[in-house]
């Protein structure tokens, strides 16, 4: 009997690395034990869960893509405020951003809220039959939606100094939210003739309020306390969070607290951050033109030889949903359709992906996209042509800018900013 | 007996079209109170401005007692917070005059509204109404929009001529389903 026991675990073992390179049982060394097969029997060292990983799982360790501050300003920064975080698009797989990495803008710097969601209240009032107030017990009693969304900063644009896909792309994201659509309520508190506008106002210190056109509201703006399968964060609103679909980043009012209906532009603080001289330029500062980015390989990432890559990237529009990618692998010169990861949803990062064979040579990697609406991304040259300006190098894509990043690939596989 | 039938009818009927207008009765009708409580949104007509009154000079004082100068420098141009007078204030044209709040921003009312919710940095909420009032008007007489005796309460303050006037863009007429800017760039 007991002779046969050591057979009968090496059976086993071997049946399970066949199986996919399980280990159970005592470890012995492989060569004593490696079957026919001829697989190592290596087992890796164990990640010691304490009471918190078991109660709120991490990542690995070796996992080590992180947030960076935008633009030059720290967060938190001299006064402990939180402003501009990117997230590291360069690492990004799918479409959903997780909600640690999830990109962060407040409106001049903001220390964040510390909401007890029990005492948390939502009220719509103004220009309605019956202004409501309303508990967060009483918003998950309502009819929900589940609908993922991205958010992009109005700071989100490419710059020759920037190195890499975060710096130059890394102020939006994209997540799952859940939550009542704003016309649900709208609906309940009955609007009145003449409800224009809306302001939305936050609980955080600086109460940040932008006003929006009702049509806005009604058409999908949703009242959100879920995020990526949990409650919204802290950092993105907790516990309440105004979604406007497309809509510029700053609309996205967190920590939200207030609704109010009124008849005109209220031109309060954000606001007056938007106000332009030029009407065409004040039309490209509220719905997120189209959009998209090539995420691998991008700007700081090094290919090793020449070969087989799938090139990666990401593509949005605040007017739908995206409808067609494509990518160019010789500098803009053929444009070739990639394919789109799964099925686009509107107003939502959707990720695509080209089959590229990279002969060694050194070239330029773009992509550009076209919504269901019709609207193409631009290159900064063809934008530059549009306002009648020379294409050089102190050109600044005015409103919100969304030209096509070029990726430069060297023969030796390193990929730099093309802007640069 | 026939006229209460009558009236118990037309309770029926009003609870029916209230229960028709409000789908799913949840939600608490809040006070006068609460509103005006919570209500801090000041439009430029400046139908929400509370009562209070404030001058240039108090203005000035307070500029230094609450803390604006630390932030923004003691004549509002040397702090480390966004600067609060023009650097080219003579410059006829007003946009080339700066993102300066007290200058650029179209109704008076905007600069009330931000000073009264956003500030001072960390104790926000705190200034009182004839406060908000007197550093507003101190904030437009150093950019030269209101004179030095000039007294600001719910009534003048909208009625401030803001140097801007209505040398700006117009919003967009934003509709679902359509091009942010039709053309653009192709």
């Amino acid at each position: 009997m007991r002779s046969k026991r050591p057979d009968r675990r090496g059976f086993l073992k071997s049946g399970a690395a066949l199986a996919g390179g399980l280990t159970f049982g005592a470890t012995a060394p492989a060569s004593a034990q490696t079957p026919a097969s001829g697989q190592a029997h290596h087992s890796p060292p164990m990640i010691k869960e304490g009471k918190d990983e078991i109660a709120y799982g991490d990542r690995s360790k070796h996992v080590t893509s992180v947030r960076i501050a935008h633009g030059g300003r720290p967060s938190p920064d001299q006064w402990g405020l939180t402003f501009h975080i990117a997230a590291p698009l360069q690492d990004s797989v799918g479409v959903i951003t997780p909600s640690s990495l999830h990109y962060i803008g407040t409106t001049r710097g903001s220390f964040l809220p510390d909401i007890d969601p029990r005492e948390h209240r939502l009220m719509i009032h103004g220009l309605v039959d019956r202004p409501l107030t309303f508990t967060m017990d009483e918003l998950k009693r309502l009819p929900s939606v589940t609908r993922i969304h991205f958010i992009e900063c109005a700071g989100n644009r490419s710059s020759r100094r920037a190195k890499n896909v975060q710096e130059t792309h890394g102020m939006t994201s994209c997540a799952e939210w859940t939550g009542v659509l704003l016309s649900t309520l709208l609906r309940e508190c009955g609007l009145k003739s003449g409800a224009t506008w809306f302001v939305a106002e936050g609980s955080e210190e600086v109460k940040g309020a932008s006003s929006m056109p009702i049509a806005k509201a009604m058409d999908d703006c949703i009242i959100a306390y879920g995020m990526n399968g949990e409650a919204v964060r802290p950092q993105q609103g907790f516990p309440l969070r105004l979604m406007v679909p497309g809509f510029e980043g700053i609309f996205h009012t967190k920590w939200l607290r207030r609704i109010k209906i009124v008849d005109r532009y209220y031109m309060n603080y954000n606001d007056y951050g938007h106000l332009d001289r030029d009407p065409k330029v004040a039309a490209l500062d509220y719905q997120i033109g189209p959009k998209s980015v090539i995420t691998f390989p991008s700007g700081g990432q090094q290919l090793p030889g020449r070969g087989f890559y799938e090139i990666s990237g990401l593509a949005w529009s605040g007017g739908g949903a995206i409808k067609l990618v494509e990518v160019s692998t010789d500098g803009g010169k053929r444009w070739n359709k990639a394919e789109i990861k799964g099925t686009a949803q509107r107003m939502a990062h959707a990720r695509f992906g080209y089959m590229w064979n990279w002969d060694g040579q050194p070239t330029e990697l773009l992509s550009r996209c076209t919504d269901e609406i019709g609207q193409v991304q631009p290159s900064r040259a063809q934008i530059a042509k549009y306002w009648n300006r020379p294409f050089d190098a102190t050109f600044s894509v005015p409103g919100l800018d969304n030209s096509i990043q070029p990726w430069r690939i060297a023969s030796d596989g390193s990929v730099t900013n093309g802007f640069a | 007996m026939a006229l209460l039938k009558v009236l118990a009818f037309a309770v029926l009927m009003g609870a029916t079209v209230a229960a028709q207008s409000q789908t799913y009765g949840v939600g608490r009708t809040p006070t006068a109170e609460e509103i005006r409580a919570w209500d801090i949104s000041i439009g430029p007509s400046g139908e929400e401005l509370p009562p209070g009154r404030g001058t240039v000079r108090e203005g000035a004082q307070l500029y230094l007692t609450k803390g604006c100068a630390g932030c923004h420098g003691a004549s509002g141009l040397e702090g480390k917070a966004p600067i609060l007078k023009s650097k080219n204030g003579a410059n006829p044209d007003v946009w080339a005059r700066g993102r300066i709040l007290p200058i650029r921003a179209p109704f008076a009312t905007t600069v009330w509204d931000y000073i009264n919710r956003g500030m001072p940095l960390g104790r926000e909420g705190t200034l009182t109404a004839d406060e908000v009032y007197a550093i507003t008007a101190y904030l437009l007489f150093i950019n030269d929009v209101i004179r030095e005796d000039e007294v600001l309460d719910a009534k003048t303050l909208p009625h401030v001529k803001m140097p801007i006037g209505n040398n700006y863009a117009s919003l967009p007429d934003w509709k679902p389903r359509t091009p942010r800017l039709k053309g653009y760039p192709h």
